[in-house]
């Protein structure tokens, strides 16, 4: 911190005062509004702050928050300072405010926005960017999925110091991640495949076997991995395997913990020494909590598109536990739900579904299409209020934030 | 109509199928099955031919290339024009819209050819059309106002072979006023992903043009969507 500028340290100092003023408010965490300040102040606070770190950024279209957050606790193993955007404001006030914050730790874990990435990529020089996958979400704000991978294979063309972590089941993440210089191979399998039935390089139809795809008509073609997800274990890149034996529930999050223990070993931290840290996370920013309400024990599960909602109903417990199906349409979650049409529910059979938020017609109409029982509720109590034990939530984005109040604010 | 077997044509879901289309076959099929018609559906991917005896054809949104792609593969394999020259059914939306027509806009805004078999011409415009539409239908067709979502950067101007499935009454549709387009039964809208789910009598129509006159559907069985329906139709009013 004492080698920035004056006009950085200034920027960085106010940031964080209106950060601490947010959060007194009762105003969420207070870092977008700080680091909106910081940058204002002084455009080039990112670069500054990122510089002589060790950084590394995570993107993809779900599992950003979670990786993140795993990666963090496995480089606690070098027992020195993390930076990190923990709770997910993952645009460039949200990091800024997250170094800013930290400014003696030596190490940084950002999160950031799949669009951003390639800016993000140039102010901060990182060592290692992480790809996660990438699926259709929110396409009436966010760019289409072929351009952002198009974007990212430009960006990181150009980024000569950088090692990539890649999952090389996802083609499009492959495709982007092949232009650099160095690239770990994950296979961190990819459940949701309506995004990739044709070859980012050349369009043809992909022959897909297991998690293994290539071109009928191109070179394209899936790696060869390094470290792979193997039910509950990892292989790691010497060949040897480990359980996992995570807190967090999931296929999704072996996933991203198999990917983070791919990025802290180029910190030279190995996966003894890094999964206890893994281990101990249990909940993402509220994500996987259990809570209690009116004495029924409540878990909350977030996911904003189909590839999560896909990934969610695997955590789910077994029918016929009761389940809440959230959804809101507001500008975070994209105005647009037709996003609902891709899910299949027949899943849930068996289960007693709720529906609620503020497009619970939607959802209302969707599971009628899927010949569903469903019960319309007008809030989370509603519906805690109509069963006796364990009730399992599933919301997208705003949703779960209105549940997780409505529930108090848990963490 | 009892008996009879609509095959639904699912027109390449690897390419064009960006934002819950699948929705159109849903409910395509459960309108038929609450008249106790038998559908067949099949799915065709780019890969495969496109079968000529298909009842009603379904043609989905996507993205810049795979639009392109699918323009090329559609031509070459010449099973689409084939079904719609003996009189088959096709519903587009979107990029299957534009793609319906002579031509219409690539990346680099160089136009291509489309398939000719709507009398309309599509380029990019400037900006990009997203958000709630709402448009008064064709008196002709005799269909309630349309209720959708649109999400699109094209300009569709329409020839003398084709008539404007709707007016625009919010949102941006073909970009002079009108929205979709429609001849024989062919038809294609901007309204994008599963835009027959707020537009049963939209789904309706396609039914009865490819098997005969239908009889109503019981009122339970029309609860919730007419409640969506509604509810669209007042958040989105102007």
């Amino acid at each position: 911190m004492d080698k920035l500028p004056l006009r950085a340290r200034l920027a960085t100092a106010m940031g964080g005062a209106a950060g601490r003023l947010s959060r007194m408010a009762g105003r969420g965490d207070g870092s977008v509004i700080g680091g909106k300040i910081s940058l204002w102040l002084e455009p080039d606070l990112l670069s500054m702050l990122a510089a002589g770190r060790q950084v590394v950024l995570v993107t993809g279209t779900n599992g950003k928050t979670t990786t993140t957050r795993l990666i963090t606790a496995g480089l606690g193993a070098l027992g020195q300072r993390v930076a990190s955007n923990g709770y997910g404001a993952n645009m460039d006030e949200g990091l800024a405010a997250a170094l800013g914050q930290a400014p003696n730790a030596p190490y940084a874990v950002l999160e950031v926005d799949e669009k951003y990435l390639p800016q993000v990529i140039k102010a901060t020089a990182p060592r290692v960017v992480v790809l996660l996958n990438l699926s259709r979400d929110q396409m009436d704000r966010a760019a289409e999925i072929w351009l952002l991978a198009r974007r990212w294979r430009e960006a990181l063309g150009d980024a000569s110091g950088t090692r990539v972590v890649a999952n090389a089941d996802d083609p499009l993440v492959a495709w982007a991640a092949s232009s650099a210089a160095g690239v770990t191979w994950v296979s961190a399998g990819q459940r949701w495949r309506e995004d990739s039935w044709c070859c980012p390089q050349c369009g043809s139809h992909l022959r897909r076997d297991g998690d293994d795809w290539r071109c009928g008509e191109c070179a394209c073609a899936r790696p060869m991995v390094s470290w792979v997800l193997d039910g509950g274990k990892v292989i790691d890149s010497a060949g040897r395997a480990h359980e996992l034996d995570l807190a967090l529930p999931g296929r999704a999050n072996r996933a991203n913990a198999v990917v983070a223990l791919a990025a802290v070993e180029v910190f030279g931290v190995d996966v003894a020494k890094a999964l206890p840290g893994l281990r101990e996370v249990a909940s993402v920013a509220g994500r996987y909590t259990q809570v209690e309400r009116r004495g029924r024990p409540v878990r909350l599960l977030l996911a904003k598109n189909p590839a999560g909602w896909l990934e969610a109903f695997d955590v789910l417990d077994p029918p016929p536990t009761p389940i809440v199906l959230a959804v809101n349409a507001q500008e975070p979650d994209g105005k647009d739900t037709s996003w609902l049409w891709d899910v299949d529910y027949r899943v849930l059979r068996g289960h007693r579904v709720f529906v609620t938020g503020e497009r619970r017609l939607d959802l209302a109409v969707r599971l009628e299409a899927d010949g569903l029982a469903f019960e319309l509720t007008g809030g989370i109590d509603e519906a805690v209020d109509r069963v006796d034990g364990k009730l399992d939530v599933l919301a997208n984005y705003t949703a779960f934030q209105q549940i997780r109040s409505a529930l108090g604010r848990v963490s | 109509m009892t008996g009879a077997l609509l095959r639904l044509v699912w027109v390449y879901p690897d390419l064009l199928s960006t934002y819950g289309d699948r929705g159109n076959l849903l409910v395509l099929e459960r309108r038929a099955r609450l008249r106790d018609i038998a559908t067949d559906v099949v799915s065709v991917n780019s890969d495969q031919p496109v079968p000529r005896d298909g009842s009603i054809y379904l043609m989905g949104g996507g993205e810049d290339l795979p639009q392109i792609l699918a323009a090329q593969r559609l031509r070459a394999d010449g099973g689409l024009a084939a079904a719609a020259a003996s009189g088959a059914v096709i519903f587009a939306v979107c990029a299957g819209y534009q793609l319906l027509g002579t031509q219409f806009g690539g990346e680099e805004r160089q136009l291509l050819p489309g398939l000719g078999l709507l009398d309309i011409s599509s380029g990019r415009g400037e900006t990009r059309g997203v958000g709630e539409i709402l448009a008064d239908v064709d008196p002709a067709l005799a269909l309630p106002r349309l209720t959708g979502f649109e999400n699109h950067q094209g300009i569709t101007r329409l020839g003398p072979g084709a008539r404007p499935l709707s007016r625009t009454v919010r949102g941006v549709g073909n970009g002079d006023g009108t929205e979709g387009a429609y001849a024989g039964r062919v038809l294609g809208t901007y309204l994008h992903g599963p835009a027959l789910v707020r537009n049963p009598a939209l789904a309706d129509l396609l039914l009865s043009w490819a098997a005969g006159p239908l009889r109503p559907v019981a009122e339970q069985d029309e609860e919730w969507a007419r409640r969506l329906r509604e509810e669209r139709l007042a958040a989105a009013a102007p």
